[in-house]
C-alpha cells in the first residue's frame, strides 16, 4: 500500500519529466517593469503586427503599462484612428490568408495557449523566438528547433542576426544581427512580457485584490469560529 | 434549546410583524415551513468535516447561477466569425475578461465554480459510501443525489463547449461521435444531437439553451427532491445510528439539534474557509495548472486542426478511462459503443448501492476490513482511472509501465467492486452499532 502511494506520488513528476521532449528557456519575468512592457509593445507594434493582430487589446489599455494617451497616439497608433479602438492587424484576414495560405493566428492569448507541462507560454515564447535557423529547404528559408517546419519566417532577424543548425544539431550564430546575443535576449525577453501582460491585462490588479480578498474572509473566519464555538459551547 | 430565536416571537402580540406573519401563514405556509426545515428540523449533534459538502454544494450551485446570469448578459452562442477571423462566441468570452467592468472576476468565478462543484460534489458522494448514507430509510435520497450528479454532467460538458475554443470544440465532436456508434439509430442520432454534420452553430446554440435553461431546471428540481427527501427521513450520522429511535416523550431525538441555528453557524465557518480555497484559486491560480482551464482552450475553435491530444477536463476523467478502457467490439458492435456502455454504467451503478450493500451496519466505524481495504483499493484506483484520462491512452508510468491495460485492470475493478458487494459485504465481519451516537 505504501509503495502504490509513493508510486501514485511520484508519477505525475515523472509523467511530466519524460514527457519533456524539447527543452524550454526560462522566461525572465516582465510583468512589473513598465519599461520593459513599453520596449516589448514598440517592438510588436513595429515587428509583428504587420501580420498578427492583437485583436482583444485596445490602444488605450496601453496607459496601464505607464504610457501616455499622447505618447500611444504619437509612436503605436498605426492600424486605428481612436485610441479606444483595437489593436488590429494591419492586414485583412481573409487577404491574409491568399497572401501565405493561411491566417497569420492573433497573438491576444498566444501567452497563454502555449503553455503545456513543458513550460509557461512565456518560456514556450521566449524559446520560440530565439530558436530561427536557415534552412533553404522551407520556403520562406527558415525553420525553427521549437516549432518545427513553422510557416512564419524569421521576423526578427535584422536583429538577431542569421542562425544555422550545426553538425552537433546546434544552433549557431553565422551571421550577426544589429542587436549583440545579450542585447537580441533582452528584446525577445521584453516582446514575451508585452504579450504576457497583453493576454490578461488584469492579472495584476487580479492578484492585488486576491491578498485583499483573503484578509476579509480570514477576519470572517475569525468571527464565524467563534460563532459557532459560542453556539455549540452547550452541545455535548 | 434556543430554537425559535427569531420572528417568531412576535407572533400575537398585537404588534405589525406579529399581524403580518399572521397574515401570511393564514395563506402560505410560512411559519410551518422555517419550522420543518431549519428551526425544528433535528439533525444529529455528531456531524464531522465530511458533513460539510452538502451545504458547500448549494453554495456553489447559487454561486454558478448568479455569476451565470451576469455572464449571459454578454456572452454571444456564435459560431461565425468576427472581423478580424475569430468567432464571436469565443471573442465575447474575452470581451466580458477585458471590457466588462468585473468580467473577469465573474467568468474566473463561474469557470472555477464549475471544479469546484465537482470537488465538493465527489467529496459528498464519498461521504455517503464512507458511513451508508443510502441505506434504508434514505434509498431515494441517494437515488436523486445520482441524478443530480448526472445532470451535472450534463451541464458541465454543454458549458464546456461555449467558450468555443479548441478543446470546447474538439471535446464535444468527440463525445457526439461516440452516439453514432450505436447500431442502426447511431448515426442520424449523432447528426440529431449535433443538429449539423460537424459540431456548428447550431450545436452551439442548442447547447447554450441546454446550459442556461433546460439543464439547470432540472438540477433545481432535483435538488427540492433531494432535501424534501431527506428532510422526510432525517440526516445520517457518522455512527449510521437511527437517532429518530430515542426520543424525548414529546418525540425530539435525544441526539438530535435544531438546524437552525445549530448547522447554520456550522456551515458558516465551513463557507468561509470554502471561500478561502475558492479565492486562491480564482485569484491567484484560475487555470489551475491547465486542469481548471485547459490551455488549449484559449485558442479559437478551428474545425479544420485536430489537437495532437484532447483530454476532457479533471471532473470527467475517470470515467473517460471507463470509456476508454472498452477496446473490443463485442457481438460485432463497435468498441466505442461499450466504451459509451461502460461510462454511462459507471455513473448508473452507483444509483443501485443501496441494494448492493448487504452489511448489517452503516458506517465504517463499525464495519469490518474486507469493507474497509475494497474502498481504500476503490478510492486509490478512481484516483489513477482520473489521471491516465488527463494522459494519451500511449501513456506509460515510469515509461514502462502501460497506462492502457492499467485502465482497464482499474476500469474491471471499479464494476466489480459493486457487483459483487452483495456477497462481500455479507461475509465481512462488523462490531455492533452503538444505541447513541458518539461525539
Amino acid at each position: 500500500m505504501k509503495k502504490l502511494l509513493t508510486a501514485l506520488l511520484v508519477a505525475p513528476a515523472i509523467a511530466f519529466a519524460s514527457g519533456a521532449a524539447l527543452h524550454l528557456d526560462k522566461a525572465p519575468e516582465a510583468q512589473r517593469d513598465n519599461a520593459a512592457l513599453q520596449s516589448g509593445a514598440r517592438t510588436f507594434v513595429n515587428y509583428c503586427m504587420n501580420c498578427h493582430g492583437l485583436s482583444f487589446v485596445r490602444y488605450n489599455r496601453l496607459t496601464e503599462i505607464g504610457l501616455s494617451e499622447q505618447e500611444i497616439k504619437d509612436h503605436l497608433l498605426f492600424t486605428a484612428d481612436k485610441i479606444g479602438e483595437k489593436m488590429r492587424v494591419a492586414a485583412r484576414p481573409a487577404e491574409q490568408k491568399i497572401w501565405f495560405g493561411a491566417t497569420p493566428p492573433d497573438l491576444s492569448l498566444v501567452a497563454r495557449a502555449r503553455a503545456s507541462e513543458d513550460g509557461s507560454g512565456a518560456d514556450w515564447l521566449y524559446t520560440y523566438l530565439r530558436s530561427f535557423y536557415r534552412d533553404e529547404k522551407r520556403p520562406t528559408g527558415w525553420n525553427n528547433l521549437v516549432f518545427e517546419n513553422v510557416g512564419m519566417p524569421h521576423a526578427l532577424w535584422q536583429l538577431q542576426g542569421i542562425q544555422v543548425l550545426n553538425s552537433d544539431h546546434h544552433l549557431e550564430l553565422a551571421t550577426p544581427g544589429t542587436q549583440t546575443p545579450a542585447e537580441y535576449d533582452k528584446t525577445v525577453a521584453d516582446l514575451v512580457g508585452f504579450l504576457v501582460w497583453a493576454a490578461e491585462p488584469d492579472a495584476g490588479f487580479r492578484k492585488q485584490l486576491g491578498f485583499g480578498v483573503l484578509a476579509y474572509l480570514l477576519v470572517l473566519f475569525g468571527f464565524a469560529y467563534k460563532m459557532k464555538k459560542n453556539y455549540w459551547k452547550d452541545i455535548k | 434549546m434556543a430554537s425559535n430565536t427569531n420572528f417568531e416571537k412576535y407572533k400575537s402580540d398585537g404588534s405589525l410583524q406579529g399581524n403580518l406573519l399572521e397574515w401570511f401563514d393564514a395563506r402560505f405556509p410560512a411559519t410551518s415551513m422555517w419550522r420543518g426545515h431549519l428551526s425544528e428540523y433535528y439533525a444529529p449533534k455528531n456531524f464531522n468535516f465530511w458533513y460539510f459538502f452538502g451545504s458547500l454544494a448549494m453554495l456553489v450551485l447559487v454561486i454558478q447561477i448568479v455569476t451565470g446570469i451576469f455572464l449571459v448578459m454578454h456572452y454571444k452562442p456564435d459560431a461565425s466569425l468576427n472581423a478580424d477571423g475569430i468567432p464571436i462566441a469565443f471573442a465575447s468570452v474575452e470581451y466580458i475578461m477585458r471590457d466588462v467592468p468585473w468580467g473577469w472576476l465573474v467568468r474566473y468565478m463561474h469557470s472555477t465554480g464549475a471544479s469546484a462543484f465537482f470537488l465538493v460534489v465527489y467529496l459528498h458522494m464519498f461521504r455517503g459510501m464512507l458511513y451508508g448514507s443510502y441505506r434504508q430509510p434514505r434509498e431515494l435520497i441517494w437515488v436523486f443525489g445520482t441524478l443530480l450528479f448526472l445532470c451535472l454532467m450534463a451541464e458541465a460538458f454543454m458549458g464546456y463547449l461555449l467558450p468555443w475554443g479548441q478543446m470546447s470544440f474538439w471535446g464535444a465532436q468527440v463525445i457526439v461521435n461516440l452516439f453514432s456508434a450505436i447500431p442502426l439509430v447511431g448515426e442520424p442520432l449523432s447528426i440529431w444531437i449535433r443538429g449539423d454534420f460537424v459540431v456548428g452553430d447550431a450545436t452551439l446554440n442548442r447547447f447554450f439553451s441546454f446550459h442556461v435553461i433546460a439543464v439547470p431546471l432540472v438540477l433545481l428540481g432535483l435538488v427540492a427532491a433531494h432535501i424534501l427527501a431527506l428532510h422526510e427521513v432525517g440526516s445520517n450520522n457518522p455512527d449510521g445510528v437511527e437517532i429518530k429511535k430515542r426520543t424525548t416523550p414529546e418525540g425530539i431525538p435525544l441526539d438530535g439539534i435544531p438546524f437552525h441555528p445549530y448547522y447554520s453557524v456550522k456551515d458558516i465557518v465551513g463557507v468561509v474557509v470554502f471561500l478561502m480555497v475558492f479565492s486562491i484559486i480564482v485569484f491567484f491560480a484560475p487555470e489551475g495548472g491547465g486542469y481548471f482551464l485547459e490551455y488549449n482552450n484559449f485558442l479559437p475553435a478551428d474545425p479544420l486542426k485536430t489537437p495532437a491530444h484532447i483530454a476532457p477536463v479533471w471532473y470527467f476523467t475517470p470515467y473517460y478511462s471507463l470509456l476508454r478502457a472498452m477496446v473490443w467490439p463485442l457481438f460485432g458492435i463497435d468498441a466505442k459503443f461499450w466504451g459509451v456502455v461502460a461510462m454511462g454504467g459507471g455513473v448508473v451503478i452507483l444509483a443501485f448501492l443501496p441494494w448492493l450493500d448487504r452489511s448489517p451496519v452503516k458506517s465504517i466505524r463499525y464495519r469490518g476490513p474486507i469493507f474497509k481495504t475494497l474502498l481504500t483499493i476503490f478510492v486509490i484506483s478512481f484516483f489513477i482511472l482520473g489521471f491516465l484520462g488527463t494522459k494519451a491512452p500511449s501513456y506509460a508510468f515510469f515509461g514502462v509501465i502501460p497506462g492502457a491495460p492499467v485502465a482497464q485492470l482499474l476500469s474491471l475493478y471499479y464494476f466489480l467492486f459493486f457487483l459483487t458487494m452483495p456477497w462481500w459485504s455479507k461475509i465481512d465481519k462488523y462490531k455492533p452499532e452503538p444505541d447513541r451516537v458518539t461525539m
